[in-house]
């Protein structure tokens, strides 16, 4: 399953089993203005410029504040968006150059899972009806009353749920609807946007659950979006870290949380509380200043840059890093900063303002 | 399923807070609400009234039981035999409000779902399609609400002659901009949704998301609608009849048309402008309170 269509961009080395890849997506969304004669006036970057490999069988996370664009590009993958550059490769298929009714059949293999399980289920649909739909839309044959029962008793609902409405259903039980739905076809990727964000905290953690036992019995892949470092930390493989439109790093699970070598991610990183009181009091923290600058008007250079504890005087500024491996770590660990090196060395200390020290002598009765 | 019941108290706040119960929770307030059931009492006399206007009349529409009665200058006002009184020609004024009602309802339902439908094409349309369509559709009604309502019903009343028919179309025709524009707009918000975005994904054809998603989503502001549009089709089409724009048969009784006819004993016998134009009044009246009431339910801006 080589990437026989990849364009001309993919520079970066293909997988050997790449379920997906994504080259150079961008997605624009147009800023019009006037009354009766439309001009652009610009153009809000939501993703500008992203490479991204997903091997079968994975589970690659996607992380970032709210606002970067990462459930854009979950959205552009599955042309539910329509990307303004760059290729999405899927299967051998190149999905942007299929339409109407052979991209129609495509979404077969690939499906999605929504944040707010409520607003993604038609509140006059019964359960049924939601969960065979896909059958329907696809004309699968069979006893879709049958194979709607085996959907709900996969993911852990009585097969009476069958006749009632999303609205007689929890928050947690709605996802579970929300993924039978996804599961109706065997797709093969699911892109799963904020999956768990919607759902209480004690319910959050059988959802993933159920996710992951899905994978092992289905044997899917997922791009799951989420700006929770500790889901993706559970659920994840692949990390990829968006910021402002790109990917600032990507990195196998257990090394990106190990070792952040990107300032962004060691920023978002430190914003996670470990539960260990003297850890926690005894480490140093990086504070992010400022908010999220306008997509519409992303800085210059590399994008994190107005932010950047660690910024430099030279080429921060001017010139857009490109994600890049560090010697020292493996291949498969790769980042977009020029000072990389330098800063997990040592060399460059984060600037005095964003630090949080830890405190010399810990009050107890505080 | 001991899971689901776990879910189902941590998370029982939620429930009640969907989206979905808002019907049934519509429906509730408004089965308390005591100015729906007014106006739900009205309308199921008036349709009552129309159904057995036979039984309820005591002399049939085209009867003169009091023809020796009349004189140009006496014209019997309510009596226990006449409790309306009579008309100019002798008529029982009472029968022919009654036997009114058919006519007024009919005019008013027919315009309406005319109306409606022709709303609901153009809607669908506008809001489906969106894009060249929409901005097509939308300017055609821009110049249609442009006009005023009643002097375009005038216009096309009078260009199709006169006729209960031409009544009921010029009306329907006002009316079909009101839909569409407000259906145009409930299905826009509704194709944004995540629902549509997730039958999209799923690989649902256009027509099934369109008919089984967007529209079915959408509807619910246009029947209140419709509610209101059947109380101004009933004023409407007694307005086009006053012109002598409707049905140009006098056996047949409309409220409208006993108003016309009534101009010039308006000195000397009012209740014949007194009876059919409290009938007019009442009837609109009921569908109005009924469509109000009705719409507030639906709007959470109006909860309290």
């Amino acid at each position: 399953m080589n990437d026989q269509t990849s364009a001309a961009s993919a520079e970066k080395r293909a997988s050997s089993d790449g379920l997906l890849s994504v080259r150079g997506l961008e997605v624009h969304f147009p800023i019009r203005s006037g009354i009766i004669i439309e001009r652009q006036v610009g153009a809000v970057k939501a993703v500008d410029g992203v490479d991204l490999d997903i091997p079968r069988g994975a589970t690659v996370g996607l992380v970032g504040e709210s606002g970067c664009g990462k459930s854009t590009l979950g959205r552009a993958i599955l042309r539910l968006v329509e990307p303004t550059a760059g290729t999405v490769t899927f299967d051998g298929t190149d999905l942007g150059a299929l339409a109407g009714e052979e991209l129609r059949r495509m979404r077969r293999q690939l499906q999605m899972v929504f944040q707010d399980p409520m607003a993604s289920l038609d509140p006059r649909q019964n359960v049924q009806s939601v969960i065979s739909e896909p059958l329907r839309a696809h004309g699968v044959g069979g006893d879709h009353r049958a194979r709607v029962r085996e959907l709900l008793d996969l993911v852990g609902l009585p097969a009476s749920a069958a006749n009632r409405y999303p609205h007689e259903f929890s928050g947690g039980q709605r996802q579970r609807i929300g993924i039978a739905r996804a599961i109706a076809l065997e797709p093969q990727l699911i892109v799963a946007d904020e999956p768990v964000s919607a759902l209480d905290v004690s319910i959050q953690a059988q959802v993933v659950n159920l996710l992951e036992e899905l994978q092992d019995r289905l044997g899917l892949t997922y791009l799951v979006i989420a700006h929770d470092l500790a889901v993706v930390r559970h659920i994840a493989d692949i990390v990829a870290v968006m910021y402002l439109g790109g990917l600032v790093e990507q990195a196998p699970s257990d090394d990106l949380y190990a070792t952040p070598l990107h300032p962004y991610t060691k920023a978002l990183m430190s914003a996670v509380p470990i539960p260990d009181p003297a850890v926690e009091d005894a480490r140093q923290r990086i504070l992010l200043q400022g908010d999220l600058p306008s997509p519409a008007d992303p800085p210059p250079g590399c994008r994190f840059h107005t932010r950047c504890p660690f910024r430099q005087p030279t080429r921060c500024a001017d010139e857009r890093p490109a994600l890049r491996t560090v010697a020292g770590h493996p291949a498969t660990h790769r980042v977009a900063c020029h000072w990389a090196e330098d800063i997990e060395a040592g060399r460059i200390q984060p600037a005095a303002e964003a630090v949080i020290e830890p405190d010399p002598a810990p009050d107890p009765a505080t | 399923m001991s899971l689901s019941e776990v879910e189902a108290t941590t998370e029982s706040e939620q429930v009640e807070q969907a989206a979905g119960n808002l019907r049934k929770e519509a429906w509730k307030r408004l089965r308390r609400d005591p100015v729906a059931l007014v106006g739900f009492a009205l309308i199921a006399f008036f349709v009552l009234v129309a159904i057995f206007a036979p039984l309820i009349a005591p002399y049939a529409p085209d009867a003169q039981p009091g023809r020796g009665m009349i004189t140009p200058t006496n014209i019997p006002g309510p009596s226990a035999d006449h409790w309306f009184g009579l008309d100019a020609s002798g008529r029982d004024e009472f029968s022919r409000v009654v036997y009114g009602a058919r006519q007024s309802l009919l005019v008013g339902v027919v315009a309406t779902l005319i109306g409606m439908a022709g709303g609901l094409l153009l809607g669908t349309l506008a809001g489906a399609f969106g894009g060249k369509v929409d901005a097509v559709v939308m300017r055609i009604v821009d110049v249609m609400l442009s006009i005023p309502g009643l002097l375009m019903a005038i216009a096309i009343a009078a260009l199709l002659g006169a006729s209960l028919w031409s009544v009921m179309i010029a009306i329907a025709i006002i009316n079909v901009p009101v839909f569409a524009r407000l259906l145009r707009g409930q299905m826009l918000a509704q194709r944004g949704s995540d629902y549509v975005l997730a039958a999209v994904s799923i690989g649902v054809r256009r027509r099934p998301i369109v008919l089984g998603h967007i529209l079915p989503n959408s509807i619910s502001p246009v029947i209140v609608q419709a509610t209101l549009t059947l109380a101004t089709a009933i004023i409407e089409a007694a307005g086009l009849s006053f012109l002598g724009l409707g049905s140009a048969d006098p056996r047949v009784p409309e409220w409208g048309r006993m108003l016309a006819d009534t101009q010039r004993y308006l000195a000397s016998a009012p209740h014949l402008a007194f009876f059919p134009g409290i009938a007019i009044v009442v009837a609109a009246l009921g569908f109005t309170m009924l469509g109000e009431r009705l719409r507030e339910a639906i709007d959470p801006k109006y909860r309290r």
